[in-house]
């Protein structure tokens, strides 16, 4: 099916809207767009970063999942305590593929679940004498961890446990950072405000604990790479590039990262930005309080990654410049054999996404190296400035959808009809019965990385694997197929 | 006869498990069999049946035991004058915690032991002072308590809370069977108290139910943890606390009170002279200002 003129995605967005009630309607309306590249700022064209419709199925995640899942989760040789019932902690446990080398439950503790497993009596009487004698006994049973969050769930919040006295006291007793996060689950309206707030929690806790400390020999190359959470490995694959051409990356947020290294960001010279919906506040706040610039990037891709590789190396010196053009003529073979493979397997196909922080813009030049086309995007729980940097890298007339409900995501894959959708868990088998390829694009749907030179490749071969694989024509049974080829598959048996 | 379910609400500070300790001796003189539920973290409301400083809560029991789960309906109940059961909800000391929730559990804990299920006359449930949350309105939701009894006395707060304890009636009143069976004076001594409360309930829709004068006998019962029905049965103040329960008895005026809007209550408040007519030009003047007008 060929593209929809701008008319008929306007007619398509309209049409998808008349079931909903008036009110409704009116809302939703401000959430979907056709994209207009020459529109500068999308505040003109989509409304996001509200509430969610009661009624409507919505892919958000809570203020918890953004804290304790995205931003301090992959921070391995922490503990997280889960404050508060069982559930949220377990349920949530391990599920994000944050990778990390180190020895679990002996000095990285990523995928183990730590809670409070809150009682009715821990509700009634307050959870503090509980939260405090936790900590204790983590110290006692697990002397290598390097520092302790505190996790709020909803029930802190309604019960106002004072975990900040708390984990004051034990910091002091276990000399160890111990770190309050009121990241309670029903703050804000999606995990994007839980990003915000254990951005401001490193903020007041981890930051300035190094300051006086002279024992780190800084060298003019020292950069970080925030808001990469090492998703099947992804911060890995986009390190080593940034090492081969001479920088020296002294921390990685969060994904394999650790407390010292967060400690130490201050004293770098470049902070490079990934994910800038779940980071941007900690590269604003060192941008205002000890003058690092920070630059965004985009590793998804051989085009995207060139571009970005020749950004960081413009930030630095004509040595770093020279062995940046290196990397990319090192891997330039690679990426050819990789799209000669994989390109005209995939030249025209056309993708619908729809994720969270970064993805929904970062991963769309990953699909462009291989010949296919993103034809509709969205986020979870995006901002007017994620809108801003997507406008540009989608072409005109395509499909623009913020906190998409679930009836409308179906509604327009059937109009849209792409070739595969990109998304997350909850939608990938709605959409695999309705006979569509589908990657899940949260955690690479059990593989990746996806990052850099190396992650492309694997991408182009996820990519091919799922959208050519072989069960997409069985699932017309042989009895509803058009005559003539029952009667070759009649003839071949 | 039934099982009547009434639950005491009212202003902080005005009364409320004195009067409901003394109503429930009374009520048990009379041969009625009684159970009173705490529901207030203070665990005060059985103190002058027990003798007692304060009862073993079912929370803190609980807490103890690792889960109410854990806990037997004899660890909880206890039975005091005229063979009153006892039991108090608990919670957490000030500013820890959720209280509410407390309530919430330890009326649910209570139902599903079966303490309701036993041959009792009235259960009287003592809420703290401000329905501040939804926990402490557990004791007017469905199936549980049917009537509200308000102790006001003729302050202006005491007042105020009485019109608001009758909204929240509204609200579950609406949803539920639960209705506003009368207002009981606790006297302060204020100019024309008993007019003025009749007159406050009967905006409400309902009724002032007993008048209880001020007498010092209440307070040198307390002294001895009794109640006036057991320290002194001779002593006037003890008859009016019959009087009570003979009408609490008898009671069949139960409404869906009207409560009304702060104008309409400070407009009765005014014309019985407890508050003045508000003076808008010196809403908002400090001391110096007034003095500097004054003096021009």
């Amino acid at each position: 099916m060929s593209n929809l003129t701008r008319e008929e995605t306007e007619a398509l967005i309209a049409e998808v809207l008349e079931v909903y009630p008036d009110k409704a309607k009116k809302d939703r309306a401000k959430h979907l767009a056709v994209n207009d590249q020459s529109i500068e700022q999308s505040k003109k064209c989509i409304t996001s970063n509200r509430k969610s419709l009661p009624g409507v199925m919505t892919i958000r995640g809570c203020a918890y999942a953004g804290s304790r899942g995205v931003v301090w989760g992959p921070i391995k040789d922490m503990i997280h305590i889960s404050h508060g019932p069982v559930g949220c902690g377990q349920y949530s446990r391990a599920g994000r593929r944050n990778y990390y080398i180190g020895t679990t439950g002996v000095n990285t503790f990523v995928t183990m679940n730590f809670t409070s497993d809150f009682q009715e009596k821990d509700i009634v009487f307050g959870g503090d004498k509980k939260l405090a004698k936790i900590i204790t006994e983590i110290e006692e049973l697990f002397p290598l961890v390097k520092g302790i969050s505190v996790q709020s769930e909803c029930p802190i919040g309604l019960i106002g446990d004072d975990i900040e006295a708390v984990s004051k006291k034990a910091s002091a007793a276990i000399n160890k950072p111990v770190v309050p996060v009121r990241c309670e689950g029903f703050r804000g309206v999606s995990q994007s405000l839980g990003h915000h707030i254990a951005n401001d929690a490193i903020r007041d806790w981890v930051l300035d604990v190094k300051k006086e400390d002279t024992s780190f020999v800084p060298s003019p190359y020292d950069v970080t790479v925030i808001g990469d959470y090492n998703i099947g490995g992804d911060a890995w694959s986009s390190r080593i590039l940034l090492e081969e051409m001479g920088l020296r990356v002294i921390a990685q947020w969060s994904g394999d990262g650790s407390l010292a290294e967060m400690e130490l960001t201050p004293k770098a010279k470049l902070n490079l930005l990934h994910c800038y919906r779940s980071m941007n506040y900690i590269s604003r706040h060192m941008e205002e309080k000890y003058g690092i610039p920070w630059m965004e990037y985009n590793f998804f891709g051989p085009t995207k990654i060139a571009e970005s590789l020749r950004k960081i190396a413009a930030f630095f010196d004509e040595s770093i410049q020279k062995k940046c053009e290196e990397v990319i003529a090192k891997y330039q073979p690679m990426v050819d054999a990789v799209v000669a493979k994989y390109k005209p397997r995939l030249t025209g196909k056309r993708v619908m996404l729809y994720v969270g922080g970064l993805r929904p813009r970062h991963v769309i030049g990953s699909y462009e190296d291989l010949g296919m086309e993103v034809v509709g995007t969205g986020y979870e729980f995006a901002h007017g400035d994620d809108y801003d940097r997507t406008i540009k890298e989608m072409g005109n007339a395509t499909l623009l959808y913020d906190d998409v409900t679930g009836f409308e995501f179906e509604e327009f894959v059937k109009k849209v009809k792409p070739d595969l959708i990109g998304s997350g868990i909850k939608e990938k088998y709605i959409f695999q019965k309705m006979g569509i390829p589908f990657r899940q694009m949260h955690s690479w749907d059990y593989s990746g990385p996806y990052h850099g030179y190396d992650g492309f490749a694997i991408f182009a071969r996820d990519m091919d694997m799922t959208l050519n694989n072989p069960c997409w024509n069985k699932l017309i049974p042989p009895w509803k197929k058009p005559a003539a080829e029952g009667e070759d598959m009649a003839k071949a048996a | 006869m039934a099982l009547r379910q009434c639950a005491i609400y009212g202003k902080g500070g005005i009364g409320k498990s004195t009067t409901t300790q003394n109503l429930v001796a009374a009520l048990a003189e009379a041969g009625k069999k009684v159970m009173i539920v705490g529901c207030d973290p203070k665990a005060d409301s059985t103190r002058l049946i027990l003798h007692a400083k304060a009862q073993n809560t079912i929370m803190h029991l609980a807490a103890e035991a690792g889960s109410v789960e854990d806990l037997e309906l004899e660890d909880v109940l206890k039975v005091g004058y005229g063979d009153i059961k006892c039991v108090e909800s608990g919670g957490p000391e000030p500013g820890v915690g959720c209280a509410g929730r407390g309530v919430i559990t330890a009326i649910n804990f209570l139902e599903e032991e079966g303490a309701y299920e036993e041959d009792l006359d009235f259960v009287f449930y003592d809420v703290l002072g401000d329905v501040v949350c939804g926990g402490f309105a557990m004791p007017i939701r469905e199936n549980k308590a049917q009537e509200i009894y308000i102790v006001v006395s003729g302050e202006m707060m005491a007042m105020y809370a009485a019109n608001n304890i009758a909204k929240g009636i509204v609200k579950y009143a609406n949803s539920g069977g639960v209705r506003l069976a009368g207002l009981i004076c606790n006297s302060r001594n204020t100019a024309r108290e008993d007019e003025l409360i009749t007159e406050l309930a009967t905006k409400l829709g309902s009724h002032m139910i007993h008048f209880i004068p001020r007498d010092n006998e209440v307070q040198r019962a307390e002294i001895r943890r009794m109640t006036v029905i057991e320290y002194n049965p001779q002593a006037k103040q003890a008859d009016e606390y019959r009087a009570l329960a003979q009408k609490v008895m008898n009671n069949k005026n139960l409404v869906i009170p009207t409560p009304i809007t702060m104008d309409e209550l400070e407009e009765v408040m005014m014309s019985f002279g407890i508050l003045e007519e508000e003076d808008e030009s010196i809403v908002g003047k400090t001391a110096a200002q007034l003095a500097a007008e004054a003096a021009a």
